[in-house]
């Protein structure tokens, strides 16, 4: 043996012993199964509380059509961009509703949806890709963070929210939402860190969607699996259907209970499918075939949902009906709403930069103000 | 603010422990947190004795990752507390820009107020300690560039104390730059005496002839040119700006237009520097009272020199009264 000799590291060579605080962890229990937890379709269903499932499917079909409505919006120009979701509405509603009222959750620029699934207004979830402000709604109040557009910069926050949470003693748990890309960056690799060596009570949702904008997993990682970066960091890595609502459900709540009874992270990947482009702005037929898109059309949320639950009779014509009339009249709000021009205060660009405005923004506020008024004197 | 003790002599380093520990004292939401700022107490040991005090979770000893550091603070921040960052060095806290930049220097504006980051980030700053390369930059321009960062640099032990304590209790996140040549310069002080606070510039020595205006390490070296330039029949001025953001206008202007010559003087790169700005707004808002155009003396445009090469780099005595005997005194 040699002092490099990690794993038989004892008391006996003095001064220095790894892993003062325990013995290290047999890295097997943290590595994801070799197939993604499912749901739908196996044993497990009947063992799914039917009115979870009944609520999953409600909430997909609304999700549904709110990213449709949103992605028209940009079309019409009313939001200046939106990263739908389409698709991927599994990941989305069931991420919100495994969520308890004290928890925080940590979005990414595309999670609009699990902000709007967690019970936020969806037209102040949208002010952001509006683009009249930054965040609209309230994260304290609603305990969610802003939207995150540097990618993976918010897992960090997340971090340390559920460190804070867990000295004050608070049964609080936090999410930190990605997508596969942002797992290359540093900061997902630092709050991963941070959260194994902390004991954090986070989870971290990567949903694998199969493309940074363009680019395809195989230039992203060489990974087994995303969920296998969890090993590395020693917390569990879970692999779910993240097309499979209650999967993803059931997934994220047992991390969350893992988490709330002070066993520490989770890295959960959710192999799902971006069925529309990036963005609006986005042309995905640049970078991959129709037949990939159709194939993951056919393992869509909604349809798979749809498929299992139908002949258990847990879903009914009148579930359907149901759900497709409050997706109907949410759009309908959402072009009503969003069709109203915005009321714009030009002197609010300084109203939160500091507590107390500097000398120097005063003095440039006073300078906007004078040519807000000269302006008003010219259309007078 | 302070608990009332007697005046001390003791040395910066001992002044910001003071404050930090005092602090930590008065408000359980403060938290320290940083690369072997526990055990050791801080390369500097800055935050000695603090966790033996306080406990490894009000002063935490981190992984070593800059970003993570200071993300962690900010999701601590979001949920009521008020973290105090130790980056061990100046050229060692740019990967945690990203976060500071997008995240804590805009929190307070992208969720309009509803969520302000009181997080103090800590920056052993600056030259003159004979450190080998990435242990001696002085990085203030990249942050006096990002609006909602409040930037702060003492100069003195008794700032050192106060401003900290008035850092720490600040509602906006405050880069609190230390003049780690300074660190060790033992002054007498009074911790119950109240500081002029973040904002303020104080005029260290007054003067009738010109006035040099610095900050941080730079104080000394000013001050000492002040009293080498009676010799040459100069009687300087010498402004501590104290914080760069919020720049004391009112201040450097009232000065300047009083004695009409100004040297602005700092370690920092010249190119697009602090002085650059200080200079074209005392040029603008003073310009009628000058006798001469406000010169900067500043370090070189160049990467941090070699420890045995710095003394050329770095503004020296001899170099700020050149710039003194060039603002047009014939006329």
């Amino acid at each position: 043996m040699t002092v490099l000799d990690h794993r038989h590291q004892t008391a006996a060579v003095p001064g220095w012993q790894p892993g003062a605080t325990g013995p290290r962890t047999d890295p097997a229990p943290l590595l994801p199964d070799d197939s993604p937890v499912r749901v739908l379709g196996t044993p497990a269903l009947e063992k799914t509380d039917p009115a979870l499932l009944r609520e999953l499917y409600r909430r997909l079909v609304v999700g549904r059509r709110y990213n449709q409505q949103a992605t028209v919006l940009t079309k019409q120009g009313r939001l200046a961009v939106y990263p739908a979701t389409t698709g991927q509405e599994a990941c989305e509603v069931a991420a919100a509703m495994a969520l308890q009222e004290q928890d925080w959750l940590f979005p990414s620029y595309r999670d609009t949806l699990a902000v709007v699934a967690r019970g936020v207004d969806p037209l102040e979830a949208l002010t952001l890709l509006r683009g009249n402000a930054h965040t609209g709604y309230d994260p304290r109040a609603t305990r969610t963070a802003p939207l995150s557009t540097p990618l993976a910069t918010q897992a960090p926050h997340a971090v340390g929210l559920a460190h804070a949470a867990r000295l004050a003693g608070d049964p609080v748990v936090a999410l930190a939402m990605l997508g596969d890309g942002g797992t290359s960056e540093g900061d997902f690799h630092e709050a991963l860190n941070f959260a194994a060596v902390l004991n954090a009570p986070v989870v971290f949702l990567v949903q694998n969607n199969g493309y940074a904008i363009s680019v395809p997993l195989t230039q992203q990682s060489a990974a087994p699996s995303l969920a296998h970066k969890a090993v590395g960091y020693g917390m569990p890595g879970r692999l779910v259907d993240g097309n499979d609502a209650p999967a993803v459900h059931a997934v994220l709540t047992e991390a969350f209970e893992r988490a709330r009874s002070g066993g520490g992270p989770t890295l959960v990947e959710a192999l799902t499918y971006r069925v529309e482009a990036h963005t609006n702005a986005d042309d995905a037929t640049r970078y991959r075939q129709d037949d990939e898109v159709a194939a993951w059309r056919e393992h869509d949320p909604i349809l798979l949902m749809e498929r299992h639950l139908r002949p258990l009779g847990i879903l009914d014509d009148t579930l359907v009906q149901e759900a497709a009339d409050e997706a109907e009249a949410l759009a309908a709000r959402m072009r009503a709403e969003f069709h109203a021009e915005p009321e714009l205060d030009p002197m609010s660009l300084f109203a939160h930069v500091y507590a107390e405005p500097t000398p120097q923004l005063r003095e440039q506020a006073a300078q906007l103000a004078a040519e807000l008024a000269a302006e008003a004197e010219v259309h007078h | 603010m302070t608990t009332v003790v007697s005046a001390r002599t003791s040395t910066m380093a001992q002044a910001l422990n003071a404050a930090l520990r005092d602090a930590m004292q008065a408000d359980p939401t403060v938290h320290v947190l940083g690369e072997d700022v526990g055990r050791l107490g801080g390369v500097f040991r800055i935050t000695d004795g603090l966790t033996a005090e306080f406990g490894p979770d009000r002063c935490l000893d981190t992984p070593l990752a800059e970003a993570g550091i200071l993300g962690t603070a900010v999701g601590m921040a979001m949920y009521g507390l008020r973290p105090v960052v130790e980056m061990q060095f100046d050229a060692f806290a740019y990967p945690a820009l990203e976060q500071l930049f997008s995240h804590v220097a805009k929190m307070r504006n992208r969720t309009a107020g509803k969520l302000p980051l009181p997080i103090t980030v800590r920056v052993p700053y600056g030259g003159g300690i004979g450190g080998v390369e990435h242990h001696s930059d002085s990085s203030e321009a990249y942050y006096v560039q990002t609006p909602g960062l409040h930037v702060v640099t003492p100069a003195t032990v008794a700032d050192a104390y106060g401003l900290l304590r008035e850092a720490i209790a600040s509602d906006d996140p405050v880069v609190f730059l230390e003049p780690k040549r300074l660190y060790w310069g033992k002054a007498e002080w009074d911790p119950s005496a109240t500081v002029e606070p973040i904002g303020r510039a104080v005029l260290r020595r007054t003067g009738r002839s010109a006035v040099l205006v610095t900050y941080g390490p730079s104080l000394p070296v000013c001050l000492e040119a002040a009293e080498a330039a009676k010799a040459e029949g100069w009687d300087l001025a010498v402004l501590d700006l104290r914080s760069l953001v919020p720049f004391d206008e009112e201040t450097a202007c009232e000065i300047v237009r009083s004695v009409g010559r100004a040297v602005v003087v700092h370690e920092a790169t010249g190119f697009a520097g602090p002085g650059a700005e200080i200079a074209a707004r005392l040029t603008e808002k003073c310009f009628h009272h000058l006798a001469a155009p406000v010169l900067r003396v500043t370090g070189f445009d160049i990467p941090y020199p070699a420890p045995m090469l710095e003394h050329h780099h770095l503004p020296g005595v001899d170099r700020i009264l050149d710039a003194v005997a060039r603002l047009q005194w014939e006329e």
